[in-house]
């Protein structure tokens, strides 16, 4: 909208009718475009970004997002930009660090570009995308023997609080590559409402990996206001698009905690009085969070790719809960963590059943990874779902009860949580390593129970 | 053309006043941008405007534009293969202007008015034709012939007609005289509906044929007839997309309308990857011949996505009207549900049910009905069955749009997380599904002289004991079980592995032919039958597992092609006989 630019020529409004929360409301202000970027000033000289939520001929309604505190209604001054919320983007971003709209927070200087960018995209047409189909190894087998992940696709994490989601992320920052390219990714992170530490064990993560130069930072933390959490994660995706579609990298996103930019968005729709659907969030929560997971992917343009990782805390470990559920619906697939495997000391708790990866067909079996990849993924999944039935009988009949075939069972869930899933925070496996771990674990079954793989993969792979 | 002047924005809701003259359901261009909007409701002079593009940079005083029609879709060839957004603009001939985004403002015809279709006249100068009726045809792909057909609300005797040749969307095919009223009319190659409207039939038929899918637990378990309408509910991951796609390759309809409802955009192109170069068993021709995609997917505007459905079912209307069979797939009626609530929360309205407007049943039920088999106003039969996928939050079937949606539909696939999670694909449950269809479609599996109906109750009465035996088995654990209700798990287990469970990305199993379900459901009960003899005869379950092909009828989905008629056979005959041997033994010893 910067054709629309210097209506306003620098004209500004005194006093406000109403503070309310994170919102204000003005009057007699003319000319005022929706989503249009305003400036306010507090009496006491702080400036702050505001956006325009809603407007009519004479009012405006502007959600502020550094908070409201300090503002009164009398002194008050408020300028509109002409434009809606842009960030600058360039390559020089990478290695730097930025607050959730874009402004340094490192102590440098602005990067210096012309391009702007707003940071609401546009919406990709789905004729010019390109189906992501190349494989990233991750190094961790629980992801890329069941659950992989491909260039361009958008794969959260579900986690719970004292969860290692954390470490899990930066694992995969660490190791993620392509089989047959030795292409860098660029990595783009950014952080609503979480703690400093959170912040910090990132930081010297990247930094011990030596990737930290590779990697822009959009840090909103816990105690940075809560509105300005809504427009981190599109910051950070703008400069992602930029790097990926401009620039041609591949980029990596990591988004945390979703769950907290859901709770800043209920808290301006409570503050609105907009009729809330389930738990108080409002109706429009998947079509808002559409608009960023859907900012991952591949054009059919060429360029780079997107490839996002968010991570959210399911409150109380409930995956039915609006945010997981919602964003389940969104994204494709997801890493679901397990508090009771990682109490047992499994690492990475990847929740063997619940876990997912839609795109992993396409991005596995023959000429990608390897050819019985999609049937020995199936058949280990097939055969650890019956070790959960075995398991809950096992715990009303006890363990001497069961049949021959169930005691195997036992002994192959046994054998596929401590060998395949289970593996150190430093262990990079290659996917030849997590298949053969994989067929070891299957071995214990006998032949006729395989019947997800093909005769000729027995013959190849179980036999020898 | 009427102006009215822009007083307020709230995201995709507008309203302008000086718009006394302007209707409901009215399309107009909104602000110097031209953005598409339609009139929602008007209140004296103020509108309100419900905006199809994203309506950031709108200001108060900017125009709004009226076009005195309601929305409409382009009708007429070329159609076919296309991929349109939600209000019916090609997002391929956008794409090939440049840019990966889709720009507001866009304004691309539907159709390209300038190619030239070969077109044949199927009547002659002074016959006197009636709304509907077939005008002449055009070879739309290799696959389809389009009739050309008299639009709605024209008739006439034909006083000019054009001989065979090429022509395009600007030429004047025919014209008529209505000596009646002395009306004329001229006919081209294309026409306008409004999409909210459904088309006009001359009856509604009653249904008779089964949809055959390809998909053994829909055709055998749960089958929809023609012009049906089903629900695919099921929680995240649990594989609606998966289903409708696999519906949308093998289903044994003329035409596919697929309509990508606020989904993901690698959906779409998943499907515009895959299906030109999947071929159609019935005609050896791409599948993306007899294809229609609708996208408007979640980040794209929020009222289009509204709209879009409305859009998917009158272009399928369209050519059921020509006598096809069309099958309408939309994916995901949730998303549909959601945008209405956005909108009416917009709008102020008073909610019902979390948040929905109360006239969600209302409007669920609009889109539902217009499935069903009809004699067409040309006096063929054509059919829509509309087959929609339903996202219930958290898995739980008792939400609103679930709910409603039953009242609807008369045929539910219900997705199981349990089996999602096993990857029993489609993970369609045989506990919850139902099909009120079963009816007809027995009938018309009586006609083509097969005990369809019987074997499926054999195949079915085993999973339901099965399920009852499950709840004592996981108390005292199956070996405790008598052999016959243990005989009962494991052929269970044989009819879940060997028939209900399907790979779709198996190149023989990904579609299954009615010839071959109807032998393997003949194999499975047969051995069911007689596995339970032997065991009453005193035989154990270790005999009946100790058969050397089981392994070979676990896999014959996959090991045996669709028409290998003595691959079947051969099996068959191996099976039996090794039943045989084993009830020898036993009939043998108890003389």
């Amino acid at each position: 909208m910067s054709e629309i630019n210097a209506k306003h020529d620098g004209l500004q409004y005194t006093g406000v009718k109403n503070i309310d929360g994170p919102l204000v409301f003005m009057e007699n202000v003319h000319g005022v475009a929706y989503d249009e970027l305003v400036e306010v000033a507090a009496p006491n000289g702080d400036v702050r970004l505001g956006q325009v939520l809603d407007v009519t001929a004479d009012t405006a309604l502007v959600q502020i997002f550094g908070g409201t505190d300090a503002l009164s209604k009398a002194n008050t001054r408020a300028r509109f930009l002409g434009h809606s919320l842009q960030i600058p983007v360039a390559k020089e971003m990478l290695g730097r660090v930025f607050d959730g709209l874009g402004r340094p927070k490192d102590g440098l200087p602005a990067p210096m570009t012309r391009e702007y960018r707003d940071v609401n995209g546009e919406p990709v047409n789905p004729f010019s995308r390109e189906y992501p189909r190349d494989f990233i190894q991750t190094g961790i087998s629980s992801i890329d023997l069941m659950n992989t992940l491909v260039r361009g696709q958008k794969l959260p994490i579900f986690s719970g609080n004292g969860l290692p989601h954390n470490r899990i992320a930066a694992q995969i920052a660490r190791q993620a590559k392509l089989l047959n390219e030795d292409v860098q990714f660029a990595i783009v992170f950014a952080a609503m409402g979480v703690k400093f530490d959170v912040a910090r064990f990132f930081v010297d993560s990247f930094e011990q990996s030596g990737v930290l130069r590779n990697v822009a930072m959009f840090l909103s933390l816990a105690d940075d206001p809560s509105v300005e959490r809504m427009i981190t994660p599109r910051s950070a995706l703008t400069l992602a698009e930029y790097l990926a579609y401009d620039c041609g990298m591949h980029v990596l996103v990591i988004i945390t905690d979703m769950t907290n930019y859901c709770e800043a968005l209920r808290e301006i729709a409570t503050a609105r009085g907009e009729i809330p659907s389930r738990k108080g969030y409002p109706g429009y929560l998947y079509s808002d969070l559409a608009s960023m997971y859907e900012r991952a992917g591949r054009l059919s343009a060429g360029g780079g790719s997107i490839t996002q990782m968010p991570i959210l805390t399911m409150p109380s470990d409930d995956i039915s809960h609006p945010v997981p559920d919602l964003t389940g619906y969104i994204t494709e697939g997801q890493i679901v963590l397990d508090r009771e495997m990682y109490q047992r000391g499994i690492y990475p708790p990847v929740a063997g059943l619940p876990s997912l990866s839609r795109l992993m067909k396409d991005g596995i079996g023959k000429g990608r990874t390897r050819d019985d990849h999609p049937h020995v993924a199936s058949q280990l999944f097939a055969a650890y779902s019956k070790v959960k039935d075995i398991r809950s009988l096992a715990s009303v009949i006890g363990t001497e009860e069961l049949s021959q075939i169930d005691q195997l069972y036992m002994k192959f869930g046994e054998k596929f949580e401590s060998t395949v899933i289970s593996q150190g925070e430093y262990e990079n496996r290659s996917i030849e390593e997590s298949l053969r771990l994989g067929w070891e674990a299957l071995k214990i079954l006998p032949r006729e129970e395989l019947l997800r793989v093909s005769e000729e993969e027995l013959k190849e792979h179980y036999d020898c | 053309m009427d102006k009215g002047i822009i007083i307020r924005i709230n995201g995709p809701i507008v309203e302008a006043r000086q718009m006394e003259h302007t209707g409901v359901l009215e399309v107009v261009e909104v602000g110097n941008l031209r953005l598409i909007g339609e009139v929602i409701r008007v209140r004296g002079a103020v509108a309100t405007i419900q905006v199809y593009e994203i309506s950031s940079g709108l200001r108060p005083g900017e125009p709004v534009f009226c076009s005195g029609r309601p929305l409409s879709v382009c009708l007429g060839p070329g159609l076919l293969g296309k991929i349109y957004d939600g209000i019916q603009r090609p997002l391929s001939e956008i794409a090939k202007k440049g840019s990966s985004f889709i720009a507001r403002g866009e304004k691309t015809p539907a159709l390209d008015l300038d190619r030239k279709w070969s077109f044949k006249p199927i009547v002659k100068l002074g016959d006197v034709m009636e709304a509907g009726q077939v005008l002449g045809e055009v070879q739309e792909t290799e696959s389809v012939l389009h009739r050309v057909m008299i639009p709605p609300r024209h008739r006439g005797r034909i006083t000019k007609l054009v001989p065979a040749g090429e022509y395009d969307g600007h030429d004047t095919l025919c014209e008529l005289q209505d000596d009646a009223t002395g009306a004329t009319y001229s006919v081209g190659l294309f026409q306008y509906w409004p999409v909210r409207q459904p088309r006009p039939s001359q009856a509604r038929l009653p249904l008779e044929a089964p949809l055959l899918t390809g998909l053994r637990v829909v055709d055998t378990f749960f089958p929809l007839a023609k012009g049906g309408a089903a629900a695919i509910p099921g929680g995240f991951g649990t594989g609606k997309t998966m289903t409708q796609q696999a519906l949308a390759k093998w289903c044994e309809a003329k035409i596919i309308v697929y309509i990508g409802c606020g989904e993901r955009g690698n959906e779409m192109t998943e499907v515009l990857r895959e299906f030109p170069e999947l071929v159609d068993p019935r005609t050896g021709r791409s599948l993306m011949e007899r294809t229609i995609l609708i996208a408007n997917t979640s980040n794209m505007p929020v009222a289009a996505r509204e709209v879009s459905i409305y859009t998917g079912i009158t272009l399928a209307e369209y050519y059921r009207d020509m006598g096809y069979d069309v099958a309408v797939m939309a994916d995901s009626t949730s998303r549909w549900a959601e945008a209405l609530r956005e909108l009416s929360g917009r709008l102020e309205e008073m909610p019902a049910d979390e948040g929905f407007p109360a006239y969600l049943p209302n409007r669920l039920a609009s889109f539902y009905e217009r499935a069903g088999r009809v004699a067409t106003l040309s006096g063929s039969e054509g059919t829509v069955s509309v087959i929609g996928a339903v996202s219930p939050p958290g898995g739980d079937f008792s939400e609103p749009v679930t709910q409603h949606t039953t009242r609807f539909i008369r045929c539910f696939w219900a997705l199981d997380r349990d089996l999602a999670n096993a990857r029993h694909y489609p993970a369609i449950s045989w506990r919850n599904s139902y099909s009120e269809y079963l009816p007809e479609t027995a009938a018309w599996w009586r006609k083509s002289a097969m005990n369809w109906h019987d074997q499926r109750e054999i195949l079915m009465n085993v999973l339901q004991e099965e399920t009852n035996l499950q709840r004592i088995a996981k108390l005292v654990g199956p070996d405790a079980l008598p052999e016959g209700q243990r005989l009962t798990l494991f052929v269970a287990e044989i009819i879940k592995n060997a028939f209900l469970q399907q790979n779709s990305f198996d190149a023989i199993d990904m579609y299954c032919s009615p010839k071959k379900q109807l032998w393997m459901m003949a194999l499975l009960a047969t051995f069911i039958t007689r596995s339970r003899e032997i065991i009453k005869n005193g035989g154990t379950l270790a005999e009946i597992r100790g058969i050397k092909d089981l392994d070979r009828m676990n896999r014959m989905k996959s090991e045996i092609k669709n028409d290998d008629q003595a691959a079947m056979s051969s099996l068959e005959q191996r099976i039996f006989a090794e039943l045989d041997a084993i009830s020898n033994q036993h009939t043998n010893y108890g003389k």
